[in-house]
């Protein structure tokens, strides 16, 4: 292990084309054995961030380092000491589970007679010992992932990219993996770089988090820190009559600095805190204003981020897909 | 190490089409088809002066060695191209996998399947009652020259895949071969055909002396001129095809 930090990043920029900036001007730092959560909208940056920390894109500018090696002059060091699953489960759907393992555990060099081992074992860890025959084109979305999360231990990596791992599954399979990232750097001390649009998924499984957006990080620090800057809740008024819209935000405004949450409510991160809430109800009553759902947010990663965007995380997610 | 991520490679090519009946069996029936309507429909074709046998199923028994080597053009593509389009390639890219051994094992998975397809045909034309002139060791050689064509047209499948990444791509080359075996000596000898166009492309068509070496193992016996041209033909297209890409690769795999 390197005395320095498992990945770091300084003036991160890479560029497509003329002018796309996909990441622009990443600085990070990832402790050993930490589980860093990358969270942001579709088109942030995330994995483009990752491609070029697994050495598989070079930067166009600034330098980053992946387990003390340089990513652009010490890729195959990078790459023996990393372990990736990257967005959307590659696999082939016409080999199972455990030819993919024995495939991979080929490439990797590892002795014959540990490749049968070491398969075996990580089918164990993952839950498809009794798949493992089976054809990958007939396993569920959660399985595929499981086995690609496999996969990228193979070589027992001490650092682990994770890029959307749990995009598209049920919660079910999302809370398994979970489960199983948090055991790998808990108990085997694998160092997790996870990318994600879920700010549930930030939330409980990262040590630290970083927010990008348009491929700049905006806001890094544990969730609950980060949650603490933003400190005052949110109260959001749904109108039972879309007509009273502007009237109800006239009536919050007096109570806090209005937040775009939805278009069809109205939302106040509250200056008072949830103690507001009384009067705010006093309020809409007192102007005879009925509303069809009043309810009040704790402060979120969404609410993070949106105060250092001024969009809501589902919101930039819907703005990008519209922009691309 | 890089033998057994060859022997790996290899083993995955060769299971992927196993497992995949549309991407190995038309290349033995269809050629099979066409062998058996051309040996019925042209076979007083071999009453004209100068044709070099009396059986059309024995001149014509060439062509699908080389059909076949196409469709092996195709196989080899496109699950190239599968693998960039999924992102497989990337996760091989993420091992210590060197490029050379990815191309080698891929190419070693189309070669030994261009050899499943080269045993078929022989035992064809044996059932079919095709006396091989050049005998068992004649069989032996058109087994070697088999195999550096379906290397040839494995690579050039790849290099096309690695430029384009698309399978679509790979699928619109395929007809543009089949232009080159349609336009060459494979219903005719050269010298038979009467068209001055026809006979000048025929005769400037590569593909007509790759037909032309295996026709020679199994109705002329051993003509040094045919076998140097097949094998000079074949393996000038084997090394420029292996070398674009081996080059194509480098540039499509990107890491650093």
């Amino acid at each position: 292990m390197t005395s320095g930090p498992a990945i770091e990043a300084e003036g991160l920029v890479r560029v497509f084309g003329k002018s796309l900036r996909a990441v622009d001007g990443i600085d990070l730092a990832v402790a050993h054995g930490e589980i860093y959560g990358f969270l942001g909208p579709n088109g942030a940056g995330k994995s483009t961030t990752v491609l070029v920390l697994t050495t598989l894109l070079p930067p166009t500018a600034g330098r980053a380092r992946v387990a003390g090696h340089d990513v652009v002059h010490e890729g195959p060091a990078v790459r023996a000491a990393i372990g990736a699953a990257l967005q959307e489960a590659a696999l082939d759907p016409l080999l199972s589970g455990r030819e993919h393992l024995r495939l991979q555990t080929a490439l990797h060099g590892l002795p014959r007679a540990r490749r049968k081992q070491r398969t075996d074992e990580l089918l164990e860890r993952v839950g498809l010992t009794e798949a493992a025959d089976r054809r990958v084109g007939g396993y569920s979305g959660g399985m595929k992932r499981r086995l690609d999360l496999a996969l990228a231990l193979v070589h027992e990596p001490s650092i682990l990219f994770l890029d959307e791992p749990t995009t598209g599954l049920d919660i079910q399979s999302r809370s398994a993996l979970w489960q199983e990232v948090a055991r790998l750097a808990r108990e085997d001390g694998v160092t997790v770089f996870l990318t994600t649009q879920y700010l549930e998924e930030a939330d409980v499984l990262a040590d630290r988090v970083g927010i990008i957006d348009h491929g700049r990080i905006v806001a890094e620090g544990t969730p609950a820190a980060l949650k603490a800057e933003i400190g005052r809740p949110t109260v959001e008024a749904e109108p039972a009559d879309p007509a009273d819209r502007e009237r109800i935000a006239g009536a919050l405004d007096v109570f806090g600095e209005r937040v775009s949450r939805s278009p069809r409510s109205v939302s106040v991160r509250l200056r008072d805190g949830a103690s507001g809430l009384a009067d705010v109800v006093r309020a809409l009553d007192a102007a005879s204003l009925p509303v069809e759902n009043l309810t009040l947010h704790a402060p979120s990663l969404d609410d993070v981020f949106l105060a250092k965007t001024g969009r809501s995380l589902e919101g930039a997610a819907e703005e990008d897909e519209t922009e691309a | 190490m890089v033998a057994t991520q060859v022997g790996a490679i290899a083993m995955r090519s060769i299971a992927r089409t196993v497992r995949q009946p549309a991407s190995f069996i038309p290349p033995l029936v269809f050629p099979t088809v066409l062998l058996a309507v051309n040996s019925g429909g042209l076979a007083s074709v071999t009453g004209l002066e100068g044709f070099p046998t009396d059986s059309f199923l024995a001149f014509a028994l060439a062509v699908p060695f080389i059909q076949g080597a196409l469709f092996s053009t195709m196989n080899a593509g496109t699950d190239l191209a599968r693998d960039i389009q999924t992102g497989f390639l990337s996760r091989l890219s993420l091992t210590p996998l060197r490029g050379s051994a990815l191309l080698a094992g891929t190419l070693g998975g189309v070669v030994v399947l261009g050899q499943v397809q080269t045993a078929f045909y022989v035992l064809v034309g044996l059932a079919a009652g095709v006396d091989f002139h050049a005998g068992l060791l004649g069989i032996a050689v058109l087994f070697a020259f088999a195999s550096i064509v379906s290397l040839g047209f494995g690579a050039l499948g790849s290099f096309m895949a690695l430029r384009t990444g698309s399978g679509e791509a790979i699928q619109g080359l395929f007809p543009l071969l089949f232009v080159f075996l349609f336009i060459s000596s494979m219903n005719m000898p050269r010298d038979l055909i009467e068209i001055d166009w026809f006979r000048a492309a025929a005769t400037a068509n590569p593909v007509s002396y790759l037909l032309e070496c295996v026709r020679s193992l199994i109705i002329t016996g051993w003509d040094g001129e045919a076998l140097a041209l097949g094998f000079g033909v074949a393996g000038a297209l084997a090394v420029v095809a292996v070398g674009l890409a081996a080059v194509a690769l480098k540039e499509r795999l990107a890491r650093t």
